[in-house]
């Protein structure tokens, strides 16, 4: 059965229905909880599912070093990466759409502009700006508005520029680290990727303090309309990637220093997580670019 | 590899062969059909006669949306995720499906996935009320509580469908027997890479969607809200990115079964292989740029009409050449008209009448007056169940002797294609007069010079519904006897699938065939 011609076809597997019940009581829990009741059921999914998939990584990396995985085998997990990865990119593409429908249509129409703009007449006064610092509600209603704008927007030359850097110099760094593995040098291996993986918690330390500077001194927030909402929503989101992007680079790391997994070309879990921080790195410099600088 | 299944319900929970996942999803997209199903016989029980009598207006809104959405995310997809889990590693042979546990996983998440969908019945403000399309701000602003509910079901759901559609992809790209090129490969074969792929590029964005409603109810952000400087169109425009592309999901896989079947039944191979997956891919590609045709009347610069418009129109010509194809297929063949042809016939028929009237829609200033009618109705009635419907009951018949060892009962199968056939058509053929005259859709009353027309559509949705028992009756009888099927069931049939005896051994392939 462990030969290397045939397709490993697992005979059983207990996991996935585990990892059922973890999602479905993670999502039905999530769904309790920011419905106004308690958060428990969310939280024990969560645990369950966590579980799940550690166990469940470990098992296919017992199997593979068992020998149990053919090079056919390995290319249907390199797939499944490649589209897991499209995928994501399609929900980034989602919210990015979401920013320019807004700003090239929905704004302007509000302010009364083209042929669209008859809208305007509900809003009276509004005018169409980008940033958007004055929204409808609050053109309209002044101080009664219950959607005000934001004081002040994030200066893109200061943290996030920093972030930009950090994030660049990652995806080099971990592209090192892929080279030296090739190479064979695990220490070399080891200390590359330690940097990225610094580089990592860096970046997401600058983005927490960008966070607080938003909520607590520029008046920038969720609810702070639209401006914030595309904001908080694309950073945020790709703030969750690179958080689990670097979670991901951790484990890598420990499995190399304490376990002593990945050979010089057997490594695609390491592989895989790269590609992931490449993924996100991208995502930064389309943030960077489209809600950073064209946003201020 | 060489042992058969493990005995007793342990044998469905912690499976990892694809077809043991394949009759799973099968099963319950049944389940779900009849469910669906008796949701619509409510809808059209109330609409039986003009007034109100049955259910209450706030009841028959949660109905049409329930109905709407289990019939595409309950009924439709998971059929088609079940035939391509039971036929395509054996059609390119494959001795499995590439991810096998993920395979499972992905089948598993759905019936909870539903249950939570279907609970919201239950809970305090009723089940989802503002349409499958659930368009902002109903459904964030003025939606119930359960919304919530809804939109986590919708996040898992999408989890199992990209996860199903990447079992696919490389399970398709990675996993064909030597000599099974891409241009050899059977054409559900070729749809359903196509539909995958289609499933990884869209099923994101109803995350998005659905998560960008999630944060404006919850969250306080302005994404469809105006007064933040958002848009409720926003809505609109990212659930169409999405929902165009999702009929298309709900109809490419049915393009390959009747691809498959046509040609056994007419004794000729199938015309115009190529052009076929040609056609296929440009569907494909043109279903990304037509989303907005859902939203002429919402109002868009007259540039953005034309060119969803002509986009919209352009769709016509691939699919004109399929239609062209399986016509030609028949033309001068040697036909015999078992179950699964009948189906198939009755496909390239009635959906093609089901693209004309698309065709109807896709014009913007004829739209202004379809849009939002029984028209639009008819429409998607007419690709989705002669569409969607009968190409997995055509698949199901054809191969139903190959997973069951039986044969079925063809008498039975014949009654069964003819009630549906008729009841369909009395169903919602009426629909497009209703429609043209102006009869909203969505309300449970109407005026009362439709009554005549609702009365005839009712009648025949009760004999669609009542005949879909024959169907399961069929269906029960063959798994549990009949007359013994073959290796090779069809006379000549094409395909892998026909060298594996009757029924399908646990696991097929595991070394395997060369394909010439
Ligand atoms: C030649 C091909 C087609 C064309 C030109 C076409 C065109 C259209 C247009 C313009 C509309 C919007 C009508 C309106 O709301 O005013 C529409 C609605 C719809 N179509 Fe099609 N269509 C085609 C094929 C299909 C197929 C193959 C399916 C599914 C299998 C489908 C499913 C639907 C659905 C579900 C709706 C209504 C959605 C809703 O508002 O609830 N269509 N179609
Ligand atoms: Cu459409």
């Amino acid at each position: 059965m462990a030969s290397e011609s045939s397709y490993y076809v697992p005979e059983q597997s207990r996991l996935p229905i585990f990892a059922t019940v973890g999602l479905g009581l993670t999502a039905y829990g999530a769904a309790n909880w920011v419905n106004g009741n308690s958060s428990y059921l969310f939280m024990l999914g969560s645990i369950v599912l966590a579980g799940v998939l550690w166990a469940w990584f470990g098992q296919v990396i017992k199997e593979n070093m068992a020998g149990l995985n053919s090079d056919q085998l390995k290319k249907s997990y390199v797939w499944g990466m490649g589209w897991f990865i499209f995928s994501e990119v399609m929900f980034f593409a989602a919210f990015f759409g979401a920013l320019f429908y807004i700003r090239t249509f929905a704004l302007p129409w509000l302010g009364g502009e083209g042929d669209k703009g008859s809208t305007n007449m509900l809003w009276q006064g509004f005018e169409a700006t980008w940033p958007l610092m004055t929204t409808p509600d609050a053109a309209v209603n002044g101080d009664a508005a219950k959607i005000a704008g934001p004081n002040a927007i994030i200066d893109p030359w200061h943290l996030p520029l920093i972030n930009t850097i950090l994030l660049l110099a990652s995806s080099v760094t971990v592209h090192f680290a892929h080279v030296f593995l090739k190479k064979d040098n695990r220490k070399a291996f080891n200390w590359w990727l330690f940097a990225t993986i610094a580089l990592g918690v860096a970046f997401l330390f600058f983005q927490v303090e960008e966070y607080l500077e938003a909520y607590q001194e520029l008046g920038l927030t969720l609810e702070s309309g639209i401006y914030g909402t595309t904001f908080f929503m694309l950073t945020g989101f790709h703030g969750a990637h690179v958080t689990l992007g670097t979670i991901m680079l951790l484990v890598m790391w420990c499995r190399s220093v304490f376990a002593g997994h990945f050979k010089k070309d057997d490594h695609f879990g390491f592989e895989a997580a790269s590609w992931y921080w490449h993924f996100v790195d991208v995502v930064w410099v389309g943030l960077f670019i489209f809600v950073y600088v064209l946003g201020s | 590899m060489a042992h058969g299944p493990q005995p007793g319900f342990k044998r469905w929970l912690y499976t990892t062969n694809h077809k043991d996942i394949g009759t799973m999803y099968l099963w319950f997209s049944f389940a779900m059909f009849f469910l669906g199903g008796i949701m619509a016989l409510v809808i059209r029980a109330e609409l039986f006669q003009p007034g109100l009598q049955i259910v209450e207006p706030e009841f028959f809104n949660q109905m049409t949306t329930m109905h709407g959405l289990i019939m595409v995310f309950g009924a439709v997809m998971p059929a088609f995720v079940g035939l391509a889990n039971w036929m395509v590693p054996m059609m390119i042979g494959a001795p499995d499906m590439a991810l096998p546990r993920m395979n499972n996983w992905s089948f598993w998440i759905l019936p909870f996935a539903f249950a939570m969908l279907v609970s919201t019945l239950f809970m305090e403000g009723g089940a989802p009320n503002f349409g499958w399309t659930f368009y902002a701000p109903l459904s964030t602003e003025y939606a119930p509580p359960s919304v919530t509910f809804f939109i986590f079901a919708v996040h898992i759901m999408g989890a199992s469908s990209i996860m199903g559609a990447i079992n696919i992809v490389a399970t398709i790209l990675n996993m064909r027997a030597p000599g099974m090129t891409l241009m050899k490969m059977p054409l559900f074969v070729w749809t359903w890479l196509i539909t995958a792929y289609l499933l990884i590029a869209v099923m994101p964005v109803l995350a998005g969607v659905v998560t960008m409603m999630l944060m404006d109810i919850h969250f306080g952000t302005s994404f469809f809200s105006a007064a933040g400087g958002g848009d409720p169109v926003l809505f609109q425009h990212v659930f169409w990115f999405f929902g165009h592309p999702e009929v298309y999901i709900m109809i490419l896989p049915a393009f390959g079964i009747v691809s498959a079947i046509i040609p056994t039944f007419a004794r000729k191979p199938l015309f115009g292989y190529s052009s076929m997956v040609y056609a296929t891919s440009s569907i494909a590609f043109l279903s990304f740029i037509v989303w907005a045709h859902h939203m002429f009347t919402v109002g868009m610069p007259i540039a953005g009409e034309l060119f969803f418009m002509y986009a919209t129109m352009l769709i016509a010509v691939p699919t004109g050449v399929k239609v062209f194809n399986w016509v030609t297929t028949m033309f001068r063949g040697s036909m015999t008209f078992e179950t699964p042809m009948l189906f198939s016939i009755a496909f390239v028929i009635l959906f093609t009448i089901g693209g004309f009237s698309g065709l109807m829609l896709a014009i913007a200033p004829a739209d202004f007056q379809y849009h939002d009618t029984y028209f639009v109705v008819a429409h998607f009635h007419y690709v989705l169940v002669p569409g969607a419907i009968f190409s997995i009951t055509a698949g199901v018949y054809y191969w139903l002797p190959k997973w069951t060892g039986n044969m079925y009962n063809e008498t039975m199968g014949k009654v069964h294609f003819w009630l549906s056939f008729i009841g369909l058509n009395v169903t919602f053929f009426p629909m497009h007069f209703v429609g043209l005259a102006g009869m909203p859709r969505r309300i449970p009353d109407y005026a009362l010079q439709f009554a005549d027309f609702n009365l005839i559509a009712s009648c025949g949705a009760f004999l669609f519904g009542a005949s879909q028992l024959v169907f399961l009756f069929n269906i029960l009888r063959t798994i549990n006897g009949g007359k013994k099927a073959t290796a090779e069931v069809w006379e000549d049939a094409d395909g892998l699938e026909w060298t594996v005896p009757s029924p399908a051994p646990y696991h097929t392939f595991a070394t395997p065939p060369v394909v010439k």
